[in-house]
């Protein structure tokens, strides 16, 4: 009894040493978020003025705001969003919906998956090759944004495919018992009962499409252009861009750091920005649906 | 009642759906084909950019150089004909902007017109010469010889130490020290990143309380959703320091920075899919571990672990595909020389680091930008592996169960 007695203590002593252990190292990550983003807002604040956000950039980037580049941003998003929701969600309900278990599913599955899994300066040279110089776009918002759009669409399909597979089959076979087509069930029932899920999944991929890079490189992204867009066929700046350019090869690298630290922590708020709601709408939803 | 009308618009919207099902696929297919169509064209150039020639005289006995020899020839590395197979004669080097060396301004007459004519009269001349000029210079009668030049060879490609794809006269397109360093920093990066990555996915999904969990999980999300490029940033500006003092470094831009800026990135993705794998984990199993007698500790890793393990590889595996392609983070903090790396100490460059930093500069459809799109095809490749690696596990892990 004795012997059996020490056994034990000693299982639980490693037990716990492991366990103080793995909460610590997740409590590490929680830490790296904090330094990244509380180095980034400690830093990013001073920079950021009225002045800031809404003025032109002057003197080779170290002076003035980035005025151009949240507009080009914002442009951005919103092309992409336009290409890359409806086809996506309507793809993700025909995959889901639609096809039976088999080849095709699998097919288009394995496909979504290959094009989530190619590197975005892939996409970039994609993007390049057809819409800038084949189809002659030209570096434009329009060129950019189907760049952006296609990085975008795997993320908005998985979203869609996941939020329909929540939904309980009675619901769509009670919809059927009452006499409904399956565009009727889809419509009235599946959907607006995924809509919540499916909204959420859509914000968080709003954020991705705002700070990726490596896509308008060579599509979209302007050096220095300190003017507004006028038609979809214009170059703009972008925020990410932008960040890049005035920290690693702007003509006076000591002057624009601020202009740096400011451009940062704009770009991180939108990020945390569309985090946060994301949040929020899931929660309130949440609860809503627990009600009912 | 099902008029026929709503039968033909029940038909028309699922065509609609089924159109936009087939985009991914499309989408797939063009990338590859694109990126393809103008990555192979490399292999139809040679080393020497169109419009430029490099000629011998017609008594010299070598039939063709690598451009790599054309390289030590023209940084006088090499200095005699016989290193690279000819005679023993030693070699004047010669491009168009040395022709005032060896003719007067007269000679070559008031608008240059008879600079052609010099030229094939020095190559007539001189048996040890080796000239690198416009074609635009060859005179009719020409009295050297023009030098075939092998076309670019996928192996020469891979294998080949070194990149320079801007040299003059022959560009130097070898991509191993880009291979490697790609790997480097993705491999050192995922060394890191596994142990937090799944200590914290064990911790989520077995230890911690439910509450600790909802807040982890924002924090999850949101290191996936910072853009890159602000890590880049932050790598810039504090690891890269942090790096060059603890080691005593001359710069801290090295293949370390990289790597540790890339485990951040990287630990979203192992952590998600390895906590699902751990989830999925069937409760009669663990019940039966805890009523055996063991420990929470020792079912973690003498039950759920092995029995996870073919997620938790998948996660690895997919943590190495992102890192891999990792584009502007990498970019601003490895340095990127072109070197082939010997330690994580040293500055590297890694294949989408160079796209992005290159590409720019390319002329559209020269030489320089078909070398970047076949080096992005490279990336393809490793990426599709990658990818279809994970889905082979993935399925068989269905299989088995």
């Amino acid at each position: 009894m004795m012997d059996s007695g020490k056994i034990h203590r000693r299982k639980q002593a490693s037990q716990n040493f492991v366990f103080t252990l793995f909460t610590l190292m997740s409590a590490s990550i929680v830490l790296v978020l904090f330094v990244i983003l509380g180095f980034i807002v400690i830093r990013g604040l001073p920079a950021i003025s009225w002045d800031f956000l809404t003025k032109m950039p002057e003197d080779g980037m170290t002076k003035g705001g980035i005025y151009p580049a949240i507009i080009g941003t914002f442009c951005l998003m919103l092309g992409s969003m336009i290409f890359a929701f409806p086809i996506g969600i309507m793809s993700g309900i025909y995959v889901h919906e639609y096809t039976k278990d088999g080849i095709l599913k699998r097919f288009m599955k394995a496909m979504t998956n290959n094009l989530a899994g190619i590197p975005s300066i892939v996409f970039g040279l994609f993007g390049m090759s057809l819409f800038v110089n084949d189809l002659h776009f030209g570096d434009s918002i329009l060129a950019g944004s189907l760049t952006l759009g296609l990085l975008v669409l795997p993320v908005v399909i998985r979203t869609t495919e996941e939020s329909l597979k929540a939904i309980d089959n009675s619901f769509r076979v009670g919809s059927y018992a009452l006499g409904a087509t399956k565009l009727q069930t889809i419509r009235k029932v599946v959907l607006p009962m995924s809509l919540p899920n499916i909204i959420t999944g859509l914000i968080l991929s709003i954020g991705r499409i705002s700070g990726e890079t490596a896509p308008i490189l060579f599509t979209v992204a302007a050096y220095f252009l300190p003017k507004l867009p006028h038609s979809i066929f214009d170059q703009v700046m972008a925020l990410p861009y932008h960040l890049y350019v005035i920290s690693t090869s702007g003509t006076n690298i000591v002057e624009s750091r601020k202009m740096a630290y400011g451009t940062a922590l704009v770009l991180v708020l939108i990020v945390l920005i569309l985090n946060l709601l994301a949040n929020v709408l899931r929660r309130y939803f949440g609860k809503k649906v627990k009600m009912n | 009642m099902k008029t026929s009308f709503q039968r033909f618009i029940e038909k028309f919207v699922e065509g609609l759906l089924f159109l936009s099902g087939t985009i991914t696929s499309f989408a797939v297919i063009l990338i590859v084909l694109f990126l393809f169509k103008e990555g192979w064209g490399l292999f139809n150039e040679t080393p020497v950019e169109k419009g430029s020639v490099i000629a011998l005289n017609k008594s010299n006995p070598v039939q063709e150089l690598t451009a790599q020899q054309i390289k030590n020839i023209f940084d006088r590395k090499i200095t005699n004909w016989k290193e690279v197979g000819g005679n023993k004669d030693s070699i004047i080097v010669f491009s168009v902007n040395d022709i005032s060396n060896y003719y007067s301004d007269a000679e070559l007459g008031d608008s240059l017109q008879f600079v052609p004519q010099r030229i094939s009269e020095l190559m007539g001349k001189k048996t040890g010469i080796i000239a690198f000029f416009p074609t635009e210079y060859i005179s009719k009668n020409f009295q050297g010889r023009i030098l075939a030049m092998k076309k670019v060879t996928l192996t020469g490609f891979i294998k080949d130490k070194e990149w320079f794809p801007t040299a003059q006269p022959a560009a130097q397109l070898g991509i191993l020290p880009l291979i490697l360093g790609t790997l480097w920093v993705s491999l050192v990066a995922i060394l890191i990143a596994l142990p937090f990555g799944l200590a914290t996915a064990v911790y989520i999904a077995e230890i911690a309380d439910a509450r600790v969990g909802k807040i982890l999980k924002p924090v999850i999300e949101l290191l996936a959703g910072i853009p890159s490029v602000v890590y880049g940033f932050f790598g810039l500006i504090v690891i890269v320091p942090l790096v060059q003092k603890t080691f005593n470094l001359p710069v801290g831009e090295t293949g370390l920075s990289g790597s540790l800026v890339l485990a951040i990135m990287a630990l979203p993705t192992i952590i998600t899919i390895s906590e699902d794998a751990i989830r999925n984990t069937p409760r009669a199993m663990k019940e039966a571990s805890l009523a055996l007698g063991a420990t929470h500790w020792q079912t973690i890793y003498k039950v759920i672990v092995p029995y996870s393990i073919s997620g938790i590889s998948a996660a690895t595996i997919l943590g190495i595909g992102r890192a891999m392609g990792e584009t502007m983070a990498v970019l601003m903090v490895t340095g990127n020389a072109a070197i082939i790396p010997h330690s994580i100490l040293v500055p590297m460059r890694t294949i989408p680091a160079t796209i992005a930093a290159e590409l720019g500069e390319s002329a559209h459809g020269g030489l320089h930008y078909k070398a970047l799109f076949a080096l992005g095809c490279v990336l393809f490749v490793m990426t599709l592996v990658i990818n279809l690696t994970v889905d082979l596990i993935s399925a068989r892990r269905k299989y088995s169960k």
